[in-house]
C-alpha cells in the first residue's frame, strides 16, 4: 500500500502537523479577475432566489399534497418521488448558498431560508455555518477540513449506501441528539466558538423536537405518513444530493492550496443545476464564495482559460472520480489528474504529494 | 494624534467601493460611500486575516471575501459570523480631492 491510513480527526496529529508546515489558513491560489468585473459578478441582487425558492416552496406543498391525497395507492409514489428530492436533495444547496449569504441580497431570506433547508438537511445551523467556514478555510487539508466525504482509503460501501440516506441520517441525527444534550464535543469545539454553544444547543434541541414529534404522530396514528414528510425525505430523496455532492473533491487531491487541484467543475443538465444552484461550478465558487449560485456561470466563462477543462456530464465525472477511488483503495495517495489549458497559471501544488512533506518537526 | 496621511485621489475609490492601502508595515481598508465620504478600517479581516479590500462593498458594510463576514466600516463592528471580533477604525477625510487617513 502507498501510504499510510491518514487521521482525519480534528484532533489528531495530522491536524496538528497541517498547522506546523503552514497548510493551514494558508493563502490558497486565485485566477486573476480585474476588480471591475469581480464587482459586477458578486453583485447581490433578491431576484433569482425569490423565484427559485417560491418554485420550490409550491413544488414542496403540491407534491406534499398530491402524496397525502393519493396516500395508500401507488400514484402517491410520483409525488413522494419528487417531494423527497425537493426536500432531501434540494435542501443541500439552500442550506450552502443561504449559509454563505449570497443567494439573497436581504438578509433576513438568507437567514429564514438556511434555517429551512439546515433541518431539511439535518444539520445544526450554528455549528454547520462554523464547519463550513473551516471548510473554505481548509479545503480537502486533512485534519483541518470537517467536510471531507472520501476519507482514504475510500469506504466505497457505505458511500453507495449514502445515497438511500444510510446510514448518513442516522449519523446526523445522532449529532444533533448529542449536541442537544451536551452541545459541541471536542472536533466540533475546534472550530465552534464557546460564545455560539447556547445556540447550538437551541438549534439542536428545536430540531429534535420536530422530528420527535412528527415520530410520535406516526406511532399514534400508526402510519408513517408524517415521516414520509417530514425526516423520511433525507432517506428517500437525498439520491441527487449524494450524486452531485461526492463529484465535488471526490477522486482528487488532498493538501493542496489551490482549488483547480482539489474540487471538480461538472456540467449538468439543467434541472440537476437547479436543484443544485450552480453549485456544479465547484472550483469557481471556491476560489471566489462571494459570487452568487446565479453568477457562477458568468464566473465560469471569465477564468475557464485559466481552470482545468470542466467534465462535461455528470457520467463523464462519475467515470473519471470511480476510477480515481478504486485506485485510492490500495494507493491512498493517488489522485484524478487535472490539467490545465495552455497560457494558464501553473498549479499552486507542492504540498499534495503526501511524502513530499517535510517533516513537522 | 497622527498626521493626516495622503492615500490617493479621491476618485482612485469609487463610491460604494474599497481599496487597499499599506502604510508603516500595516494594511488598511479605505472604503467611499454612496455619498462619497471617506472612511478607513484595518484592512486584515478579524477572522482569519484575509484582506478585506477584495470584498465587496454593501452599503455600509465590507463583506469579507474568505467566509461572507461582515463588517459595518463606518462603526467596525461585526455583524455576521464567522466574523466576531470588531475591526479598528480610523479617522478618514477627502481634503483637495485626496483621500487623506490618520492612523
Ligand atoms: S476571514 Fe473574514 S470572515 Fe473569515
Amino acid at each position: 500500500m502507498d501510504g499510510g491510513a491518514r487521521d482525519y480527526s480534528l484532533t489528531g496529529p495530522d491536524g496538528a502537523r497541517a498547522v506546523e508546515i503552514g497548510l493551514a489558513s494558508a493563502e490558497w491560489y486565485h485566477t486573476d479577475v480585474p476588480r471591475k468585473t469581480m464587482k459586477g459578478l458578486m453583485k447581490r441582487t433578491d431576484g433569482p432566489a425569490t423565484r427559485d425558492t417560491l418554485i420550490w416552496l409550491m413544488l414542496l406543498i403540491l407534491s406534499a399534497a398530491g402524496g397525502i391525497a393519493l396516500w395508500g395507492s401507488w400514484w402517491a409514489v410520483p409525488f413522494f418521488a419528487v417531494y423527497g428530492v425537493l426536500y432531501g436533495s434540494a435542501c443541500d444547496s439552500r442550506w450552502h448558498e443561504c449559509g454563505h449569504g449570497t443567494a439573497f441580497k436581504t438578509q433576513w431570506k438568507n437567514d429564514w431560508v438556511y434555517v429551512l433547508a439546515s433541518f431539511m438537511v439535518l444539520r445544526n445551523p450554528t455549528a454547520w455555518r462554523w464547519s463550513h467556514a473551516r471548510h473554505h478555510t481548509d479545503t480537502i487539508i486533512v485534519g483541518r477540513d470537517p467536510e471531507i466525504a472520501f476519507m482514504r482509503p475510500p469506504d466505497i460501501a457505505r458511500k453507495a449506501l449514502a445515497f438511500i440516506g444510510i446510514p448518513d441520517v442516522f449519523v446526523h441525527f445522532g449529532i444533533l441528539l448529542r449536541q442537544a444534550v451536551s452541545g459541541p464535543n471536542a472536533e466540533e469545539a475546534d472550530y465552534i466558538p464557546t460564545s455560539e454553544v447556547p445556540k447550538v444547543k437551541f438549534w439542536a434541541r428545536l430540531f429534535v423536537a420536530i422530528h420527535l414529534a412528527a415520530g410520535l404522530t406516526a406511532l399514534m396514528t400508526w402510519s408513517i405518513l408524517p415521516l414520509m414528510l417530514i425526516g423520511g425525505p433525507r432517506i428517500y430523496g437525498a439520491w441527487h444530493m449524494v450524486m452531485v455532492g461526492l463529484l465535488q473533491h471526490g477522486g482528487l487531491a488532498e493538501d493542496v492550496l489551490d482549488h483547480r487541484l482539489n474540487s471538480r467543475t461538472v456540467h449538468m443538465n439543467p434541472v440537476s443545476r437547479w436543484l443544485y444552484w450552480n453549485m456544479n461550478y465547484h472550483v469557481e465558487h471556491h476560489m471566489f464564495p462571494m459570487v452568487p449560485y446565479h453568477a457562477l456561470p458568468k464566473l465560469h466563462e471569465v477564468i475557464k482559460d485559466d481552470l482545468p477543462p470542466a467534465n462535461p456530464s455528470i457520467p463523464h465525472a462519475y467515470k473519471e472520480m470511480i476510477a480515481a477511488v478504486l485506485r485510492q483503495r490500495t494507493e491512498p495517495n493517488y489522485c484524478a489528474p487535472r490539467s490545465l489549458p495552455e497560457g494558464a497559471k501553473p498549479f499552486r501544488a507542492g504540498f499534495h504529494d503526501r511524502t513530499a512533506l517535510p517533516e513537522a518537526g | 494624534m497622527s498626521d493626516w496621511i495622503d492615500v490617493c485621489a479621491a476618485d482612485e475609490v469609487e463610491e460604494e467601493d474599497v481599496i487597499r492601502f499599506d502604510h508603516g508595515g500595516r494594511t488598511f481598508a479605505v472604503y467611499r460611500d454612496e455619498d462619497g465620504a471617506a472612511f478607513c478600517t484595518d484592512g486584515l479581516c478579524t477572522h482569519e486575516q484575509v484582506h478585506l479590500a477584495e470584498g465587496l462593498v454593501l452599503e455600509d458594510e465590507i463583506e469579507c471575501p474568505k467566509h461572507n463576514g461582515r463588517f459595518n466600516y463606518k462603526t467596525g463592528a461585526a455583524l455576521r459570523t464567522p466574523a466576531c471580533v470588531a475591526l479598528a477604525t480610523y479617522p478618514a477625510r477627502i481634503e483637495g480631492g485626496r483621500i487623506q487617513v490618520q492612523i
